[in-house]
């Protein structure tokens, strides 16, 4: 029996490890490429895996070529706005639609409902045309935009919202309490594990887009990461090295999130399916 | 506990939120469908145009090339996507050195953005790249395959990628669902000496149901949108083979700036998507009305 389940932990764990060769292989393959030298052939076969003379002049050269820094600035400044004011406005919105009685409620709720169903596809033409009839062609503002306030981060509040104790918020509002301090004091505190979800979702969210940023921006000074990494393949499209470099540089920070607060983008998978 | 609170207190907390989404979501959906109806370009003043977009799309042989390159990629993709994962989630279900890692390692593409995912996969796919080494190396192809160059290959490369990035985030759904089957259930089929094999087959993927469904919905839904991968690895070739229905939208508002047509393209989009997304409300609702 004991030794049944050894084998199997034995294969699985081989199976598993094949697997994540498949995941994370790739990357591997792009980080050897970007510190290979320009000496070195990286077309050679059979392939060398790992560097022979490792150097960080691809790197370098990215950086000297293009503006690398200022993308990873405004990828991290549009993440930053774009996730605070999706808590904020998906949590001021949730409260109500949680916990509060008053008409209209259901209707509202069904005109976020069916928010959720329509694709970004369909609406970027007119959120161009209004972005830039408010002048927010290549800002930050207009990066930010679609990302501000989300019908799924509504109901994902609002769920959280709907898990709190109502004995709590009862004697708040006995003792008199307003609602905009029982929001702030008593719910938000209790609901911190759901904001970190729903922080790390967008977050991926936001980091990742391609198609809105592609389209509201056309000057490199506002371009975020993947417009960067973007522009890096096509200017460079000979040398791998060089892009590889600047693909690996902007998975970087998105890595390091990840390490920290795995368990609330694994949480986040799992909510955002369950409770969509 | 509601008595005698004011009617502007829930306006409130609704105002700030509902007004963005009406200006980024309700206004622009009327506003789109409306522009299905003219020939607006960005330049010129719009006109209407009646069914005119409608028609011209009925007769265009790039949108049916991109609509069947679009239903191509969800049977191929969608199916991959409701299958592999159960495995995957199956092997990262129960304790494990490790597992943290694993798990990690495994849900990697999906943390990464579409557009290095497809880069990395382009430098992959390259005639003398890593993936034709190893296919030559193995004897499985006696000359590199080009995968992003040859008409018939190269849409399913971008599948692939597109079914790679979506891996680890099914494998999470389908762990949640196995880690809510009470164990006891297991326990007695050891008991009774069912194999593990049969466990699974019997036990397991029946009590899956109703993640199957959900990833079914959300996978056809992912696949309908499919952009990044086309736009960085092929531009839509070659000779449109890998046009996808929002790629050829994006061409046609962005590159040619006919966005009434574009709009009409949309609209043919969200229908597809909507009757989808009717599918996952009501699979939503009927497991919440369970649990």
């Amino acid at each position: 029996m004991r030794r049944r389940q050894r084998i199997e932990t034995v294969l699985r764990m081989a199976a598993l490890t094949l697997l994540i060769g498949l995941t994370v292989g790739p990357f591997l393959w792009l980080l050897s490429t970007s510190l290979k030298g320009a000496g070195e052939n990286i077309y050679a076969f059979p392939p060398s895996l790992l560097p022979q003379q490792p150097t960080l002049g691809n790197y370098v050269k990215v950086f000297e070529s293009q503006p690398f820094g200022t993308y990873l600035r405004n990828s991290v400044v549009v993440a930053l706005i774009a996730v605070t004011a999706n808590l904020l406005l998906a949590s001021l919105a949730a409260y109500p639609l949680a916990r509060m009685d008053f008409r209209g409620r259901g209707f509202v709720f069904g005109v976020l409902l069916a928010t959720m169903m329509v694709p970004f596809q369909l609406l970027m033409i007119p959120v161009y045309e209004l972005a830039l009839a408010l002048g927010l062609h290549n800002t930050t503002l207009g990066l930010v935009l679609p990302h501000a306030c989300t019908a799924f981060g509504i109901f994902f509040m609002r769920q959280a919202f709907l898990s709190v104790p109502r004995a709590l918020e009862e004697v708040a509002l006995i003792e008199g309490v307003g609602r905009p301090r029982i929001w702030w004091f008593v719910m938000l505190p209790l609901v911190r594990p759901s904001l970190a979800t729903l922080a790390v979702f967008s977050f991926v969210a936001v980091w990742g887009d391609f198609l809105w940023p592609l389209i509201i921006t056309d000057d490199p000074a506002h371009f975020t990461l993947p417009l960067g990494v973007n522009r890096l393949a096509s200017t460079f499209s000979m040398d791998w090295r060089l892009v590889a470099a600047g693909a690996v540089f902007s998975i970087i920070p998105i890595l390091v999130v990840f390490t920290f607060s795995q368990r609330y983008f694994i949480e986040g998978a799992m909510k955002g399916a369950v409770k969509g | 506990m509601t008595a005698g609170q004011r009617p502007w207190v829930p306006v409130l907390f609704l105002v700030p939120g509902c007004i963005l989404i009406t200006l980024v979501v309700i206004y622009p959906a009327i506003k789109a469908l409306l522009l299905s109806f003219t020939d607006f370009n960005m330049i010129t003043p719009a006109k209407a145009v009646g069914l005119a977009n409608y028609v011209r799309l009925w007769a265009d042989p790039f949108f049916w090339g991109a609509l069947r390159n679009t239903l191509l990629y969800l049977a191929v993709v969608v199916p991959f996507l409701v299958v592999v994962p159960i495995f995957l989630a199956l092997l990262v279900n129960r304790a494990l050195p490790g597992l943290a890692f694993f798990r990690a390692a495994l849900y990697l593409p999906v943390i990464t953005s579409l557009v290095i995912s497809a880069l990395v996969w382009k430098w992959v796919y390259e005639e003398k790249g890593l993936l034709n080494h190893v296919l030559l190396a193995t004897g499985i192809t006696d000359q590199p395959v080009a995968f992003l160059t040859d008409p018939t290959n190269a849409l399913f490369s971008v599948m692939a990628v597109t079914a790679w990035s979506g891996l680890g985030y099914y494998m999470v759904i389908y762990l949640a669902g196995l880690q809510a089957i009470p164990r006891h259930l297991y326990e007695v089929a050891e008991v009774e000496g069912v194999s593990r094999w049969q466990q699974t087959l019997h036990i397991t993927i029946p009590l899956l149901k109703p993640q199957v469904a959900l990833v079914a919905v959300m996978a056809s839904i992912g696949a309908m949108k499919v952009f990044e991968e086309v736009y960085v690895m092929t531009q839509g070739g070659p000779l449109d083979s890998t046009k996808t229905l929002v790629f050829q939208l994006y061409e046609s508002a962005f590159v040619d700036f006919e966005m009434g047509y574009a709009a009409a393209i949309g609209v043919v989009l969200f229908a597809i998507t909507l009757a989808l997304s009717l599918v996952n409300l009501r699979l939503l609702r009927s497991r919440g009305e369970r649990g």
